[in-house]
């Protein structure tokens, strides 16, 4: 029982600091998406190819290999050595790398849910002498929400999981919790059910998100898009 | 004077030129019906003169005076200016789905003016009454039928109060039984201050609710006149031959 106490708790640690990498992608890699989306849709080319790349680049490459690059380069480069010290700095890093790679995949949805809004709806708001920024948040921005429910659903239950990648640098999130009491910690070492246990963490967690994205699919049902 | 006077307007997709030189005169409270079959120029004209593209030539005259010339350059802000003396009802209706049947009318005047969110909601209440909807206020478009849907298109094109309101085939995407009641709105809105443009397929309804007809084809005004000269006494080949199809 002692044992379980033990583990329980320093699981619970690590899924604190999966949750809170979690939310911190999510406020920053939503948004991002978003401008991104509409870079890689803007009539300046050059924006546009560059938007372009990025999201060739970042989701063309492990995430893994993006974290210990944003990680360990920028000690190499800047004069003043690593800005990413101690495990806040660890997380600081992976929190950059998450938002921007997470933006990449989240622009795309957002660039298939704002063509897929049919361009007579835009024109309607045209013809009634709406602004574009007008159309964009009082026409386009809840039917493409309405869109892409299913597909960010995804997107977004794989970045819980995702999260454990951050591991590669000795970040202590869940699954670096969970494999402690293999390598030994707390005074117990090769114990492989702590390990198996974070499954029900982002099990339960995962179900959660499931309600939720039900539950707002069914808030965004009175309308047919 | 004239409330509408287009000169030389022409546009080209590509290669492919789609209008070839229009020139026609509106006056105040004139219905014009435009006619003429697919692909003779009729939208892109309907869309030229609501800004929805920009010709390659030609100006328009707004009560004399200039309101748009294809050789100059117009801010996004200048244009949504220019396009308020111009309403137009789609094909397709393009209801926002996401808003009530009453939100779908205000919402332009709100934008526009948000201190008279009072008197806009007045106006939409009055303009369903006027189409026959009152009951359906707080539906939304997924609920109404295609008829209804175009009604309240109506509606919404009538609340930012345009002083010209065109019609792009404002029944075809309708079943046939309920082409009637559109109709029947269109016609009940022709009064001396009204000035409407209207392209349709509809001949019946052409032929009684118009002032004025032009026949299109190939991107050219072919035949213009009242109905009674028009259909009663058609001149060109090309409008005997569309006459005699759509009989």
């Amino acid at each position: 029982m002692d044992q379980f106490i033990t583990v329980v708790g320093a699981l619970n640690e690590g899924f604190w600091q999966t949750l809170k990498l979690f939310f911190f992608t999510l406020i920053g890699a939503l948004p991002l998406g978003l401008v991104i989306a509409f870079g890689s849709m803007s009539k300046l080319a050059p924006l546009r190819w560059l938007c372009r790349a990025l999201v060739w680049v970042f989701r063309g490459t492990p995430l893994m290999l993006q974290l210990l690059i944003i990680f360990f380069v920028p000690g190499y480069l800047l004069p003043g050595g690593t800005p990413w010290t101690g495990e806040n700095g660890r997380f600081m890093a992976s929190v950059v790398a998450f938002i921007i790679n997470y933006a990449c995949y989240f622009s795309e949805i957002y660039r298939g849910g704002i063509q897929g809004v049919p361009v007579g709806q835009q024109e309607a708001g045209q013809v009634l002498g709406m602004s574009k920024s007008q159309i964009f948040f009082k026409v386009t921005l809840l039917q493409m929400v309405k869109r892409i429910i299913p597909p960010m659903s995804n997107e977004i239950i794989t970045l819980v999981k995702d999260t454990s990648i951050a591991r590669i640098i000795a970040l202590e999130e869940l699954i670096f919790a969970g494999y402690s009491f293999l390598k030994g910690s707390h005074g117990y070492a090769g114990l492989l059910w702590p390990l198996f246990f974070t499954g029900v963490y982002y099990l339960l967690f995962n179900g959660i998100l499931t309600l939720f994205f039900g539950w707002l699919e069914k808030k965004l049902s009175y309308f047919r898009v | 004077m004239a409330i509408l006077e287009i000169k030389d307007m022409r546009k080209s997709f590509g290669k492919v030129a789609v209008l070839r030189g229009v020139d026609f005169t509106l006056e105040k409270g004139e219905v014009l019906v435009i006619i003429g079959s697919s692909g003779s120029g009729k939208t892109t004209l309907l869309r030229c003169l609501n800004f929805l593209e920009s010709p390659d030539c030609g100006t328009f005259l707004f009560n004399g005076e200039e309101l748009y010339a294809a050789d100059k350059e117009y801010s996004d802000a200048e244009i949504r200016e220019k396009r308020l003396h111009f309403g137009l009802v789609f094909q397709q209706f393009n209801l926002f789905p996401q808003y009530t049947v009453l939100k779908n009318i205000t919402l332009a005047p709100d934008l526009r003016e948000p201190n008279d969110k009072e008197r806009h909601l007045e106006t939409a209440k009055a303009l369903l009454e006027k189409i026959g909807l009152s009951d359906r206020a707080d539906a939304y478009p997924c609920q109404l039928s295609g008829g209804q849907q175009q009604r309240v298109a109506i509606a919404r094109a009538l609340a930012m109060e345009p002083d010209i309101l065109c019609f792009d085939e404002p029944t075809s995407a309708l079943d046939p039984e309920l082409t009637g009641e559109v109709l029947k709105v269109i016609r009940s809105l022709k009064s001396s201050d009204s000035t409407m443009i209207v392209v349709t397929h509809e001949m019946a309804f052409a032929r009684d609710v118009a002032d004025k007809v032009i026949f299109m084809a190939d991107g050219v005004i072919e035949e213009c006149g009242t109905p009674e000269e028009v259909f009663g006494n058609p001149k060109s080949a090309r409008l005997k031959a569309f006459l005699a199809k759509t009989e």
